[in-house]
């Protein structure tokens, strides 16, 4: 059967709507419940949409007069927001139980799965910014959402200020780039870049870019507002900003660098954005990791950490060299490592959702002894940070070892050596916590936790992907592969 | 299928017995630890490989079933069973029974946990000793490193939560740096796979080129060194051995037993494998240092264990000076060397296990490891005396015992060394015996002879007990007795490599 080529955007745009129409007409009792379930089916439902349009390998196909252009980077990045989404979704049926306007959190969410989704297929920097916009304004609501939380409240206003600033940057990048060339499709712009006489004004405009996608990505130097967003968001926001928000920044930042920006077109104008994204790859793995290091604070560990991992997938914008297959192979290994640390990340957030919900403290110490009373939940949280630091126990291992090989195969060794150095460094914060939940004792034993069914599910679940991808990895590599390739080689 | 079948009970023994009620969960591990042991027995009765694994031999039980492609590199799921790892494979399951079995009463808290990870280590170290793909190997071989840390850092004594981490920290360095040197050694070669066999090929025949700014020589010998930093943290050689005598004296008896008896050896099977095996020219130049090396970490090791006044501290340092022999058998690349080296192993795992079972059960009875609040334990605790004076007397290289025949397998073949000054520097790592047979027997006679004393009334724990660390002692005797039981597929495996560099005996 052959699906509409934009299906997993229209399912998640249509169920927003959904569940605006559904909070209308069910009582208060059921209402949570079936949002909830609404809004995963939605995320499951544009997931295995965007699997179907990849194995029915259609190629690339390009709607709305080239506003937009679907292939196999579109599916393979609209699953992992949909998983993410799902995930989220299935956390939050009990984060938000007890929380005013369900029905507005769960459209949000769904709204910015859908402009996400709308990112992995822009083909215009029109497009383009009218998706990220549509991420980022629920995801503004969506730190606020606890309004009675200063936290939250603040953090929302914090994430604001800075969103509104880079979102001005990044329109006004657009707007050079569109001075020096004249257009906006992503094709044409390939066209008219080569040989341009407006350098200067280019090349601004393409530090402007950069500068919008670091924010979207909490890359330095625009990394400054996830720590504070993501400590004071309700954790599974925090999952669903650190995780999806970002594979989308991702995304279109390969979409925008590799369709539309030459490499070997700039290179003879004079402006090789390899080496920018070389040393933003160094700068923010080294800062996110080493600020990891210091925190107290779990949620504050997690954010500098997925700063930490906005470097390693830098380096699929980096080790960039003109070879199709090393490109091929760096950007796959890029895709997939968004891929895993969807689920990872997310997965480590929701399990601080559950401590959270439990009313454990926020510091290290405040875990202590975690295992006693949640050996479940804590023996995940040991796969999935092992996996972040790159451990043998989940996909984490492989796609960090994909990238660091890229890179080498690129010839910048020196980047994976960075890599690997920051990598050891991050065992040393993850297994801290690892060691709070496990080896330290409890202030007070004999605790009995409630097992809220949703996030404890959405957890296991994510485990369970990530220690699958290590066992199985090749589904989600040949994907991201032909994903890379889709873009490479357009 | 073997192997598959191996990984697959042990693994799944271990999510059986986590979930079980703590009640049951020894008595649970016990019995299906029975599985992967008579599983290994029938390995060795009806193990048919030939030769060397990386050296064009055929392995018993062996698959190869393509796993992932990264970056144009294929990694396989390939196992098999080969002359050196067959005993080793054997070594683990014999002593993961015996320390489920030793644990029996001496841990009471989260017991379901304490097994799930003991089978859950048994696993991965079964996994190190069977893969034949670097990338499963890795794998295994970080597998081992989390159920080792937590078993340390929640069920050691007071210090453990230092010990642990100091043992985290130094073994995962290590991995990372021998991870990087051998990635970097396969990228510069033109193969296109991690299997072991096909680096091992191209690194000997030279197709190695320069990368990363250095030579090709400069390279093999960066990946060399790398390798063997890695197994040598591992292994505990001096000076990369501080790690050892902390986290050895703090972890509890049984996880001791497997930490001494199986995962040093994990380093030196290692060493064995890769730095020996696929580097035989660079062995060849590294010969003497690498045995001065050896030589030093006998002595000091056991000039280090003559000074200690705790009997569990003193049993874990005996364990540097053995595996300074492993080394030295290992770099002389001789028949008997690398045959010894391998026996040895099996035959220090079984005798040091016996040693750290009759320490703890000293402990148990009096409270205290302190060899000068301890003496005339003998009439006390007759059983106890009577398995820790075999022990002692297996160490030190009793004839008709497995020590003996690994020490001598092992002289024997480094005697015939083809590097320079050979026999004087055997000479010199042999008077480490004389010294391991000094403080051994300070052991014996502090704690087992001489007038009654102890801080608290000696209660002796069951007999019943002991009986794995007499089972233990059966072994050895049947080793040292009959040497021929292991050393014939050891000799054949090591043989392959000997004739290729054309070592001697």
């Amino acid at each position: 059967m052959a699906l509409p080529a934009l299906t997993p955007q229209y399912v998640l745009g249509l169920a927003a709507l959904l569940v605006l129409v559904v909070d209308a007409f069910t009582p208060t009792s059921r209402k949570n419940g079936l949002l909830a379930g609404l809004t995963a089916l939605a995320g499951v439902t544009s997931a295995g949409a965007a699997a179907w349009l990849y194995a029915g390998g259609a190629g690339r196909t390009t709607l709305f007069d080239g506003a937009l252009a679907v292939d196999a980077s579109t599916s393979f990045f609209t699953a992992v927001f949909g998983c993410v989404a799902a995930l989220v979704a299935v956390a939050s049926y009990d984060y938000v139980r007890e929380e005013p306007h369900q029905s507005a959190y769960y459209a949000l969410v769904l709204l910015a799965t859908a402009g996400m989704s709308v990112m992995a297929a822009a083909n215009s920097l029109v497009t383009a910014f009218l998706a990220l916009e549509l991420v980022s304004l629920p995801a503004y609501a969506l730190v606020a959402y606890l309004k009675r939380d200063a936290g939250s409240a603040e953090a929302g206003l914090k994430y604001f200020v800075v969103g509104a600033l880079s979102s001005a940057i990044l329109v006004y990048g657009i707007s050079l780039v569109y001075a020096a060339t004249g257009v906006f499709g992503f094709a044409a712009l390939a066209d008219a870049v080569a040989g341009n006489a407006h350098v200067t004004v280019l090349g601004a405009g393409v530090v402007m870019l950069i500068g919008g996608f670091a924010f979207k990505t909490a890359s330095v130097p625009f990394h400054f507002w996830a720590p504070e967003a993501y400590e004071g968001a309700p954790a599974p926001v925090s999952a669903f900003l650190s995780s999806a928000s970002k594979a989308a920044g991702f995304v279109l930042a390969f979409r925008v660098f590799l369709l539309a920006f030459p490499l070997a077109a700039f290179e003879a104008l004079g402006i090789p954005w390899t080496l920018v994204f070389a040393v933003l790859a160094v700068v923010t793995m080294t800062l996110g990791n080493v600020a990891a290091a210091t925190q107290t604070n779990v949620k504050r560990m997690l954010a500098y950490s997925s700063i930490g991992h906005a470097g390693y997938a830098l380096i699929g914008l980096a080790a960039l060299s003109g070879p199709t297959s090393s490109d091929v192979a760096v950007v796959g290994a890029s895709f997939s490592h968004l891929f895993v640390y969807g689920f990872t990340n997310t997965g480590a957030f929701l399990v601080v959702a559950l401590a959270e919900r439990w009313g454990v403290g926020r510091t290290f110490e405040d875990y202590a002894g975690l295992a006693r009373s949640a050996p479940v939940a804590s023996a995940v949280l040991a796969v999935l940070l092992f996996s972040l630091a790159g451990l043998p126990v989940g996909g984490g291992f492989w796609t960090k070892y994909a990238l660091f090989l890229g890179a080498v195969q690129s010839g910048l060794w020196w980047l994976a050596a960075v890599g690997v150095v920051n990598s050891a460094l991050s065992l040393f914060y993850y297994s801290r916590l690892v060691k709070a939940v496990w080896v330290d004792a409890p202030d007070e034993t004999g605790v009995a936790r409630e097992r809220p069914t949703g996030i404890y599910a959405a957890v296991v679940v994510a485990a369970v992907v990530t220690v699958a991808l290590l066992v199985a990895p090749d589904v989600v590599f040949s994907w991201a592969d032909a994903a890379a390739r889709a873009l490479v080689s357009a | 299928m073997l192997v598959e079948a191996l990984l697959a009970v042990t693994f799944v023994a271990a999510f059986a017995v986590l979930l079980a009620p703590a009640r049951y969960a020894g008595r649970l591990a016990a019995v299906l630890s029975l599985l992967p042991l008579v599983g290994s027995l029938y390995a060795y009765t009806a193990f048919d490989g030939t030769g060397n694994a990386l050296l064009g031999g055929t392995p018993a039980f062996e698959t190869v079933v393509p796993w992932v492609d990264i970056g144009g590199y294929a990694i396989d799921w390939h196992v098999g069973l080969d002359g050196i790892s067959l005993p080793l494979v054997v070594l683990t399951a014999v002593l993961t029974t015996v320390a489920v079995v030793a644990a029996r009463g001496r841990i009471d808290e989260r017991r379901s946990l304490f097994y799930a990870l003991l089978l859950f280590t048994e696993a991965s170290l079964l996994g190190v000793f069977s893969a034949l793909d670097f990338f499963l190997w890795f794998v295994f071989w970080e597998f081992v490193l989390v159920p080792m840390y937590l078993l340390v850092a929640v069920y050691g004594g007071p210090r453990r939560r230092y010990a642990a981490i100091k043992f985290f920290v130094y073994t995962n360095v290590a991995s990372l740096v021998l991870f990087v040197g051998f990635v970097m050694l396969v990228v510069a070669t033109p193969v296109e796979s991690f299997g072991l066999a096909a680096v091992a090929e191209a690194v000997r025949s030279g197709a190695v080129t320069g990368a990363f700014g250095l030579s090709a020589g400069a390279l093999t010998g960066v990946a060399f060194l790398a390798l063997f930093f890695g197994f040598a943290v591992k292994s505990a050689f001096v000076p990369f051995h501080t790690w050892l005598p902390d986290a050895y004296t703090e972890a509890p008896t049984p996880v001791t037993v497997l930490l001494a008896g199986v995962v040093t050896k994990m380093g030196t099977y290692s060493l064995l494998r890769f730095n020996v095996t696929m580097f035989p020219d660079l062995i060849r130049q590294w010969a003497l240092p690498l045995a001065v090396l050896a030589a030093i970490t006998v002595l000091y090791g056991s000039l280090a264990a003559l000074a200690q006044r705790d009997a569990k501290r003193l049993v874990a340092y005996t364990s540097i000076p053995s595996m300074g022999f492993v080394l030295l058998g290992s770099v002389a690349a001789t028949n008997y060397g690398l045959a010894g080296a391998t026996f040895q192993m099996v035959s220090h795992g079984l005798l040091v296990s016996v040693l750290f079972l009759a320490v703890g059960s000293v402990e148990d009875a009096t409270g205290t490891r302190m060899i000068n609040k301890l003496s005339g334990l003998a009439d006390r605790l007759p059983v106890t005396a009577a398995v820790l004076v075999a022990g002692a007397f297996g160490y030190m290289g009793l004839p008709l015992m497995s020590g003996f025949a690994g020490e001598f397998f092992v002289f024997t073949g480094s005697f015939a060394a083809p590097y320079p000054h050979a026999r004087l520097v055997t000479a010199v790592a042999m008077f480490g015996i004389v010294v391991v047979a000094g403080y051994l027997l300070r052991l014996l006679q502090g704690v087992l002879m001489g007038p009654f004393e102890a801080p608290t009334a000696v209660t002796a724990r069951s007999r019943r007990d002991l009986a794995p660390a007499v089972v233990l002692v059966l072994l050895s005797i049947y080793l040292g007795v009959a040497p021929g039981a292991l050393m014939g597929t050891i000799q054949d495996a090591v043989g392959a490599f000997v004739a290729l560099i054309g070592g001697g005996l």
